[in-house]
């Protein structure tokens, strides 16, 4: 350990706010009793598939394309998921295959 | 799988004690106990539906929280640390972040500032939930409390099937994913490098559920936009600010393109 118990204590705490903050700003700025203007409820409905679009991105932000594997185990394994639930349309299924797949090619093929 | 059967009991036997001291601090005579089994009955009904929905996060939280505890382990902190820093912050990649925060001077206000802008995409999610959530009563503070990544994405594309109680499901959801990720930092931060089997490309779990989740958001014809927007205006924030930054330009451009294209998107 690096810090004190008790700045340890502080620092988690700090974490802490700082996360809940942006947790909980949205409900606090629009509590259930008050209807929230329509802008909101527009943005309500939109955004969960681009949220969900960014949460994509953002876990394939790491990939290089020029380096080897050039992205392939990635490619290779997206295009598993998304045959394997276009094929079967069963959410657990093709979360396992994927991850199987994708598994096999970093450990076994792109060493 | 013995063991996760084994610890959903326990849940359920912690909920179902809950209930009961809940019940019988309120009961008046035979009545309330006819509710009292129509409670355990609901809330059991709803968490065997919710509880499949919630296995990929199982196994990607074990692994990443146990990696976690590992990590934190490495640096001096051991299991009361961890499991302390992943039940009460509860942040997946800000607590890694805070790994290096925690090996430099003390400044809580740097960890504060970063804490905001590392987690700034929970802004959306609670936006997205604000109907979702609406008239939960007690167990509206523990949801949004444990609003995370993933409990939004299955919370936000499941919906609780017909003739089962949504409090209870999104009640299973979140406790289950903020479960599986402090029982992870646990065993991670206790058992350390027992690990002999290569879990290398496990974490592939949790993009593989965004992806799928993404998918079922797809099929409806009224998402397509909007998830096309998510797609390309975050690879347009990794071409133009680095994969270091990305989150906050890119929740900017979405949010611009989606309010500009109202008329268009909105159906």
């Amino acid at each position: 350990m690096y810090l004190s118990a008790s700045q340890t204590i502080i620092m988690i705490l700090a974490i802490a706010l700082g996360t809940m903050i942006t947790r909980f700003t949205p409900f606090l700025l629009f509590p259930e009793k008050k209807e929230p203007p329509k802008i909101i409820l527009y943005l309500g409905k939109v955004l969960p598939p681009a949220m969900m679009g960014l949460l994509v991105v953002y876990c394939l932000k790491a990939i290089s394309i020029a380096e080897k594997p050039h992205g392939l185990p990635e490619l290779i394994a997206i295009a598993v998921i998304v045959l394997l639930h276009k094929w079967k349309n069963s959410v657990l299924l093709s979360i396992c295959g994927g991850t199987i797949v994708y598994m096999v090619l970093v450990q076994a093929v792109f060493v | 799988m013995t063991n996760i059967i084994y610890d959903c009991n326990i849940y359920q036997t912690i909920i179902f004690y809950d209930c009961y001291v809940y019940y019988t601090t309120l009961s008046w005579g035979a009545q309330e106990k006819m509710t009292e089994t129509n409670r355990k009955q609901k809330f059991k009904r709803a968490f065997l539906a919710a509880f499949p929905n919630t296995i990929p996060v199982l196994t990607g939280f074990l692994f990443l929280g146990m990696a976690y505890g590992v990590l934190m382990q490495t640096k001096g902190y051991g299991a009361l640390w961890a499991v302390l820093m992943s039940m009460v912050a509860f942040c997946g990649s800000m607590q890694y972040v805070a790994i290096t925060l925690l090996t430099v001077a003390f400044n809580p206000i740097q960890a504060f500032l970063l804490s905001i802008m590392v987690n700034a995409r929970h802004l959306f999610y609670g936006l997205s939930m604000l109907e979702r959530y609406k008239g939960l009563g007690k167990i509206r503070f523990f949801l949004i409390y444990t609003l995370c990544d993933e409990t939004f994405s299955i919370s936000s594309s499941v919906e609780p099937p017909e003739n089962i109680d949504r409090r209870y499901f999104y009640l299973t959801i979140s406790f289950l994913d903020y479960f599986y990720w402090v029982f992870g930092t646990f065993l991670g931060s206790v058992l350390g490098g027992l690990i002999t089997f290569s879990t290398k490309g496990l974490d592939f779990v949790l993009t593989a559920l965004f992806i799928v989740l993404f998918l079922e958001q797809m099929k409806k014809e009224e998402n397509r936009l909007s998830g096309v927007i998510g797609i390309v205006g975050t690879a347009i924030a990794l071409l133009l600010f680095g994969a270091e930054n990305l989150v906050i330009p890119a929740m900017l451009i979405i949010l611009l393109v989606l309010l500009a294209g109202r008329k268009k998107i909105c159906t």
